[in-house]
């Protein structure tokens, strides 16, 4: 009996320059950032204020930096990817040999969808929907927390297979029998599997915290019709999420009983059936793309009509369009596997439904198109994000569309004319969805703007270095080059992928530019500072508080008469100018308590998953009964809110006015 | 008249909407979002129902459900269960009108239902293993051990919830919390009644069709 289960010395490779210099370097900016906080004396603050936060804003903003940061990681394994495509054609091999190039596809696509781009995407719900609804938070505060610290919990483990053991090599679907005990005997895909478990319960979390917040938490009078395109388009990603995220879970359980205990459902022996993983996983797996994208449209939506300066074109079906994508997303996820197998008639089906979805998703550029049409369009940041996307995901949408035939799909499985298309329409939608919201949110979440020159040198080296990346991939694809190669023989391939690297370079550009915007938009945060609360003449409530909003978001819960409430109360105001204004009264108010709960859970999360993941089975033990005890504490506090006296309020609010009137 | 005239006659501008009401109340919120954490939690099912429908008949030269299911207990377990869902109603009620004794008898008889149901899952489990149809042998029997595990594992879940909920009464009494988290147990072993009634159907008794 082993203390340390499958643990040694031997899981941390030594012999692998490349692995242990990335490790080296990880651990020196952890260092440097800690040691930088305990210089300065920020722990007390870090954690009073952010750690134990139950503030959705907070949270959200937490929730964005994770991404960011894991983004930079992702990044980084894309830029080996393609370093290593570049040279390693006819005989050579390249620098990175087979067993670590398919950890890095692995660990690229697991990182960008599940810990940059889920978490992107919530962490803009999280900061926006509140705000955007007129309610004071979430509909679960310290629930919300959990949730977030259970995602940075699944990020930990994945960046600690960086070190100890190795991560998966079956690629991010990890498809049995190839992830099965027998050929993946090591640690790397229980890594994966836990990291996935673990992140996955706060995703799940969260959509139910968002339907219950969007449903049952709009100001007075928001009814369904006034609510924010960005609003309709969380709802349905949190419905989509409350609706296949189990069955994730239900399936990587499988996977787990499978490793873990001899179990055979997706195994050869005992009858199993690996092709049912396939089905299971994709109906998790497509609906998830929309849960990505459906945000990010709804960005699109309130950056369009705010830069406008006119309401959104066709806002009922803007709404129906969202709704139908999220029934119709469930309904297609059999495309990703046409080769298996499943007779036309299955297969016609779900290339017909496939093309089907395409439609409410045209509906959606057009609206956009007809909003722009006649507006008088700012060119902002934001906007030439929503530019480049429309533009770049139509290209990538109608490649979908072309795969979605079966008979074509039967040539392009696997290839790399499939990576283009994902990445056409991942990069061109959630991405720059993602880059327009930061930009555009930017000054709301820290009271100033970013920089508009390194934003836009930013952008446009993502969008050239996109279409230098990528673009030769589909050229590629349609030459026979499959997906994950660590070596390939055909010559003629390799002028494209030194293109596509190149285009990774000018990406790299864009990363780059983006950082540097940070960094000067902060040292010159006095000159970019924005005193109204609403600096780009905004549409919806989220303007119409101050920036950054206080921990109660409106001093009073706003009425609302219409769609587009804050223009609208603009009108009036400026309508009304010369009327004396009524003195506001100021109520008490309740607001959730902090708590440590979500980040000792997400803690001793860590401590349960790596357990388990070695097989140290005490310590998975104490992990679980550490959590449950934490829960049980946060059970029995004694008190859950506090109330925030009305004269605060009240001060706060008239020093805002005053801050606005000079 | 029709039901359009009906309607008309109503002048729906002149009454307040739902949709426009404002926030609603902690308790309705709690509740609704409890609610959808079951649908949540029912989906997981589905999932492991389609797996179990998939491999039912992957038997691998191993026993079927008609050789192993022993339906006198599973009649047992499903009265056990049934009644627990009852008594755990009048426990609301005890809830519901401040009766603190009544509310712990309630919690005591469901206890003990919940947890007699649970013996005689883990009888017939135990005795299935012993005579060699493990959930190692074939995938019928792994996701049968799956499937119902997953719901056995849930009643043990509720067991500890309702420990803990007994706790909570006695030092904290009936306070709002206190309220809403009682309700939410409510729902949840409700909830688990329903998947049970879908796992009687269609484990054992389709399960032991000829």
């Amino acid at each position: 009996m082993n203390l340390l289960g499958k643990l040694s010395w031997s899981a941390i490779p030594f012999d692998q320059p490349i692995v242990m210099g990335a490790s080296a370097f990880m651990a020196l900016v952890v260092a440097l950032v800690l040691g930088w906080i305990t210089l300065k004396g920020y722990w007390r603050y870090l954690w009073d204020e952010w750690l134990t936060s139950v503030d959705h804003k907070r949270i959200g903003v937490m929730y964005c930096l994770l991404a960011l940061v894991m983004m930079l990681r992702g990044f980084a394994d894309a830029i080996m990817m393609r370093a290593q495509q570049a040279v390693a054609a006819g005989g050579a091999q390249g620098y990175l040999p087979p067993e670590h190039f398919d950890q890095i596809f692995t660990a690229h696509g697991a990182i960008m969808i599940f810990f940059m781009a889920m978490p992107f995407v919530i962490g803009l719900m999280n900061f926006v929907l509140p705000l955007q609804l007129g309610s004071r938070d979430v509909a679960f505060p310290t629930l919300n927390s959990v949730s977030f610290w259970l995602t940075a919990a699944g990020a930990l483990l994945i960046n600690i297979s960086l070190v100890v053991g190795e991560f998966a090599k079956t690629g991010w679907w990890a498809y049995p029998p190839l992830s099965g005990l027998q050929l993946s005997p090591g640690v790397g895909v229980d890594y994966y599997l836990w990291a996935v478990q673990i992140s996955g319960i706060g995703t799940l979390m969260t959509g139910i915290n968002f339907v219950a917040t969007i449903l049952k938490m709009r100001a007075p009078g928001m009814g369904y019709m006034r609510m924010p395109v960005f609003c309709w388009t969380s709802l349905a990603t949190s419905l989509l999420i409350v609706a296949v995220f189990p069955v994730l879970t239900a399936t990587f359980g499988m996977l787990l009983l499978d490793r873990y205990l001899g179990f055979h459902f997706f195994t050869i022996e005992g009858h199993g059936n690996p092709m049912m993983y396939a089905n299971l996983f994709w109906i998790w797996g497509h609906p998830e793309v929309y849960i990505l994208i459906l945000p990010a449209f709804g960005v699109f939506s309130e950056v369009v009509a705010t830069f406008s300066g006119k309401p959104l074109f066709g806002y009922r079906s803007m709404v129906a369009a969202t709704m139908a994508i999220c029934v119709l997303s469930l309904l297609v996820w059999l495309h990703h596997f046409f080769t298996m197998g499943a007779g036309a008639n299955v297969n016609g089906f779900f290339g017909v439904m496939t093309m089907i979805i395409a439609v409410p998703t045209g509906v959606k550029v057009f609206n956009w198109l007809f909003t722009m049409y006649g507006g008088r369009v700012r060119f902002t940041v934001p906007v030439l994000w929503t530019i480049g996307f429309m533009v770049t995901f139509v290209i990538g949408g109608m490649t979908g569309v072309l795969m979605a035939v079966p008979p074509a799909d039967f040539q392009l499985h696997n290839s790399l004319f499939l990576v283009a298309h994902f990445h056409n329409v991942i990069i061109g939608g959630v991405v720059f969805g993602v880059m327009a919201a930061y930009n555009y949110w930017f000054p709301k979440a820290f009271g100033f703007k970013l920089d508009e020159r390194w934003g836009s040198a930013s952008f446009w080296c993502w969008l050239v270095g996109f279409y230098v990346a990528f673009m030769p991939l589909y050229v590629l694809g349609l030459m026979g080059m499959t997906r994950r190669m660590q070596h390939y023989d055909n010559p003629a391939w390799q002028p494209w992928l030194v293109v596509a690297a190149v285009g990774a370079v000018v990406i790299l550009g864009g990363v780059v530019c983006q950082v540097v915007q940070l960094v000067v938009s902060i040292r010159r945060r006095d000159q970019y500072r924005d005193a109204t609360g609403d600096p780009w003449h905004g549409r919806t409530l989220e303007w119409s508080t101050v920036s950054p909003p206080p921990a109660w978001n409106f001093a009073v819960l706003p009425q609302v008469a219409d769609l587009d409430a804050w223009w609208g109360r603009k009108q009036a105001m400026r309508a009304n100018q010369d009327q004396p204004a009524r003195a506001r009264e100021y109520r008490p108010i309740e607001m959730p308590k902090n708590s440590a709960t979500g980040f000792v859970i997400a803690f001793f999360a860590v401590v349960t998953g790596f357990a388990l993941i070695w097989h140290i089975w005490w310590m998975a033990s104490l992990g679980l009964l550490g959590a449950f005890v934490t829960v049980l504490a946060f059970a029995f506090r004694a008190q859950e809110e506090v109330e925030i006296p009305a004269e605060q309020i009240a001060r706060f609010a008239r020093a805002h006015q005053a801050e606005v009137a000079a | 008249m029709n039901v359009a005239v009906a309607i008309e006659t109503l002048q729906p501008e002149s009454l307040p909407s739902a949709s426009e009401a404002g926030p609603a109340s902690k308790r309705v919120v709690v509740a609704y979002g409890f609610w959808i954490f079951l649908l949540s939690d029912i989906v997981m099912f589905s999932a492991l129902f389609a797996a179990y429908a998939v491999l039912v008949r992957s038997t691998a030269g191993g026993p079927t459900g008609a050789d192993l299911f022993n339906q006198a207990s599973v009649a047992i377990q499903t009265a056990c269960l049934l009644v627990s869902s009852f008594t755990c109603g009048m426990m609301s009620l005890a809830v519901d009108s401040r009766r603190r004794g009544a509310t712990y008898a309630f919690a005591v008889l469901t206890f003990v239902l919940g947890a007699a149901f649970l013996a005689f899952e883990l009888r017939d489990f135990s005795g299935m293993i012993a005579s060699g149809a493990t959930p190692q042998h074939s995938a019928f029997l792994s996701a049968y051990f799956t499937l119902v595990g997953c719901h056995g594992l849930h009643v043990t879940v509720g067991l500890v919830w309702l420990a803990v909920m007994m706790a909570q009464v006695a030092i904290m009494g009936f306070r709002a919390t206190v309220e809403r988290r009682l309700r939410c147990f409510a729902l949840f072993w409700h909830a688990l009644d329903i998947v049970w009634i879908w796992l009687f159907t269609v484990v054992f008794l389709m399960g032991v069709r000829p």
